[in-house]
């Protein structure tokens, strides 16, 4: 037994068979040096083993460790159970250093006041520490999030072009009249951004009560400015300086199906106009191309529609096949066209209780989105091509 | 009408801010006496009050208003909640048919110039319909059907129909929304002093407060020279409930609506909290209620805003969460001084 050859089991890390042999076999030199003799190469590196084991300083901690065992490979087992703490042996000054190294990787060159900053923030919303308006409108929260959230998608994915922002007046009330399809809300989202990233105003949306309605929608619809869609709120608005936004069609336009793309749908019954003659405000009729091709709507199930008490339950050609792989919009190419602006504050002081110079504002404002839209339709080559021709630098 | 010498009646003085306001008007310089009246007399110190044991719900009331010829009356005992006056029957007494016998007590007598009634903004209904900002025209988008809201819209019924009956009286209607300060005990108090705040899942309410100075601040002006009218009554600004429970630092937990109203029924029953069903639908939807009129009309500015009194509130509270802030002010006294420097410096390089 005492004479008995020892055969260590493995190769020591270096190519072989695991024969236990010093020298490896033909193959397997040929398989690692390329067919140089692995001797030369070797000889080097092991003379020069102090410096190896030196030189991990330019990695993290971690090499020490893996370092320790080098100098005498041959009496340790190649592999080794002892447990190596991924953390333990990491100085204090390291920690720090890759700490600083992780927030100048973060917030760049400034990092500290900018870290200050931050953690400030981060107190702030912590601490509950930040004004909201009555409508319960969270401007930091709509800036830092939902619109950082929501630009790639109006950038990068619809590549949205915008005509006439400077339609848009830069302080006082206006309101903003534009087209709703698409089957979700998008289009209203992404006027959001476009709007704030345009003229650096928060476009206020008018929403259903079924928005008011839903959970989470409902908190996320307040923080994010929206109102109801009532009389006593878009007058409330308006008179305060707001610019809002309203989508008269409601969910007539947004649910319609697709072969009826690009028709309007009746302008609910024109409150939105007697609200802004009351206030005086001019409308800005927006007209959005792209929406509609997002979600094609091609059918419906109204009795179980009627059972969630929603307005619908779209099917498009993928939305319940693929499951919520089919709530992905479709990458189509969108065109937003702000319109000369309709001033009202020029028509008499009852004006707003004459119904039937109320339908015929809306009649004018329902005309030129939907000739618009033809325009649009027109300078359009395809539903999805087209890049963003020219970057407008949002100011 | 000689304005030395009034003399005001104060209903429901053995509720805290009833016995309150009664001192407060006591007080009062051009009030010559206060009467409070209540079924239990006060628990706590009524200073120079002369209290009447007497009951709203019968008619023996008259007769104190009468003999004492009183001018002012001054309606403070609609309650929100059960309570102490034990289950809901006795509560919509309370409040409904006493408000009908001080009412016919009030028409007969002649003396009478003027009647304040504390009302509440919960007429108004909490419901996803709801305009953001209630006016004092605006009806509630749905009548309520049960608990406070109905009772405190069929006093609001009873009032009208004697201010039509009695047009000379001056009726002035404050509908205050919800008081709050360290010592009130309501649902909404209640409800916050939780120790872990449930709420209703997707929804975050807009809240409105008015500080219990600013209530007594608000009842003695408008005892003292109150306008005919109704008129909301609140702090500036509004708060989402989401921010109220982090400025209190308490941990909240999120449950559907119909959990947190069976908590809010457990917990009833199990006296741990004073909750209320109609505060589901309010802690659901929220609601606020524009105070241009209490400015214009009124003549009246309170105090305290929202945020100030719920802070008021609050710190009489200890907070029971919170740990997130303090590592959060740890995290920032490590950058702080840094910062500090950088920013001093760059202030100087700019100066200079």
């Amino acid at each position: 037994m005492g004479d008995a050859e020892i055969i260590p089991i493995g190769t020591r890390g270096r190519p072989g068979r695991g024969s236990g042999n010093a020298r490896p076999s033909s193959a397997a030199r040929n398989l690692a040096g390329g067919g140089t003799p692995p001797k030369r190469p070797a000889e080097p590196e092991s003379s020069s083993t102090p410096p190896r084991t030196a030189a991990p300083p330019t990695r993290a901690a971690p090499p020490k460790q893996a370092g320790a065992p080098a100098p005498t490979p041959t009496t340790v087992a190649p592999t080794t159970t002892r447990e190596r703490a991924p953390l333990a042996g990491i100085t204090v000054g390291e920690w720090l250093g890759a700490f600083q190294f992780a927030a100048k990787e973060l917030f760049g060159e400034q990092w500290e006041p900018q870290l200050a900053r931050f953690l400030a923030f981060l107190r702030r919303r912590v601490t509950g520490d930040y004004p909201i308006d009555e409508y319960g409108f969270d401007a930091e929260m709509t800036e830092r999030f939902l619109m950082t959230a929501l630009r790639p998608i109006a950038e990068k994915w619809f590549r949205i072009e915008v005509n006439g922002a400077d339609n848009i007046p830069a302080e006082g009330g206006a309101l903003v009249v534009s087209n709703h399809s698409g089957t979700l809300p998008m289009d209203a989202l992404m006027t959001l951004v476009t709007v704030h990233d345009h003229t650096g105003r928060h476009l206020r949306p008018l929403g259903a009560d079924l928005v008011f309605r839903m959970p989470m929608v409902s908190s996320l619809a307040r923080k994010s400015g929206a109102t109801l869609a009532c009389g006593e709120d878009a007058e409330r608005m308006l008179a305060g300086g707001e610019l809002v936004g309203v989508w008269p069609e409601g969910f007539k336009g947004i649910g319609k199906p697709y072969a009826e793309r690009y028709k309007l749908q009746r302008f609910g019954r024109g409150g939105f106009v007697s609200a802004a003659l009351r206030t005086g405000v001019p409308i800005i009729p927006l007209s959005v191309v792209g929406a509609e091709e997002i979600f094609p709507l091609v059918g419906n199930v109204p009795s179980l529609a009627r059972l969630l008490g929603v307005p619908y339950i779209p099917i498009t050609p993928f939305f319940p096949l693929f499951g919520p792989l089919g709530l992905v919009p479709l990458p189509s190419k969108w065109l937003l066209e702000f319109g000369e602006p309709i001033r009202t504050d020029e028509f008499d002081e009852g004006a707003a209780d004459d119904p039937m110079l109320v339908f015929n504002v809306t009649d004018q404002v329902r005309e030129t989105i939907q000739q618009t839209l033809y325009a649009l339709l027109m300078q359009r080559d395809s539903v999805f091509k087209g890049s963003r021709s020219e970057p407008e630098l949002p100011q | 009408m000689s304005t030395a010498g009034k003399v005001v009646l104060v209903t429901g003085v053995s509720r805290d801010l009833g016995r309150r306001c009664a001192r407060a008007l006591a007080a009062t310089p051009g009030v010559d006496r206060v009467i409070g009246v209540d079924v239990v007399p006060p628990p706590g110190d009524i200073g120079d009050v002369s209290f009447v044991r007497a009951d709203i719900r019968n008619p023996v009331i008259a007769k104190v208003i009468a003999k004492e010829d009183v001018d002012t009356v001054v309606h403070m005992s609609v309650i929100a909640t059960p309570g102490s006056a034990g289950g809901r029957h006795t509560m919509k007494e309370l409040n409904v048919i006493g408000t009908m016998q001080l009412l016919a007590a009030a028409q007969q007598a002649p003396g009478l110039r003027h009647l304040v009634v504390k009302s509440t903004s919960t007429v108004y209904g909490a419901s996803n319909r709801d305009p953001a900002m209630f006016t004092e025209e605006m009806e509630p988008r749905r009548a309520p059907r049960s608990g406070y809201a109905k009772d405190a819209a069929e006093v609001e019924g009873y009032v009208r129909g004697f201010s039509r009956r009695r047009p000379e009286v001056r009726v002035t209607v404050l509908r205050c929304a919800n008081v709050i300060g360290p010592q009130v005990q309501s649902p909404i108090t209640s409800y916050f002093r939780l120790p872990v705040v449930p709420t209703v899942f997707g929804f975050d309410p807009r809240l409105q407060f008015l500080h219990q100075d600013d209530l007594l601040g608000v009842l003695q002006h408008a005892a003292l020279d109150g306008p005919s009218g109704v008129f909301n009554v609140a702090g500036d600004g509004v708060l989402m409930l989401s921010q109220a429970i982090r400025r209190l630092q308490r941990p909240s937990v999120t449950l559907p609506g119909f959990a947190v109203g069976s908590l809010g029924s457990v917990l009833r029953q199990a006296r741990l909290a004073d909750f209320s069903p109609e505060q589901l639908s309010f802690l659901t939807y929220g609601r606020g209620i524009d105070t241009t009129r209490m400015r214009t009309e009124l003549g009246f500015e309170p105090r305290w805003t929202t945020a100030e009194a719920f802070e008021d509130f609050s710190r009489s509270l200890t907070p029971t969460g919170g740990y997130a802030t303090r590592m959060i002010d740890t995290a920032s006294r490590l950058v702080d001084p840094v910062t500090i420097e950088h920013t001093e410096a760059g202030q100087g390089a700019r100066r200079g």
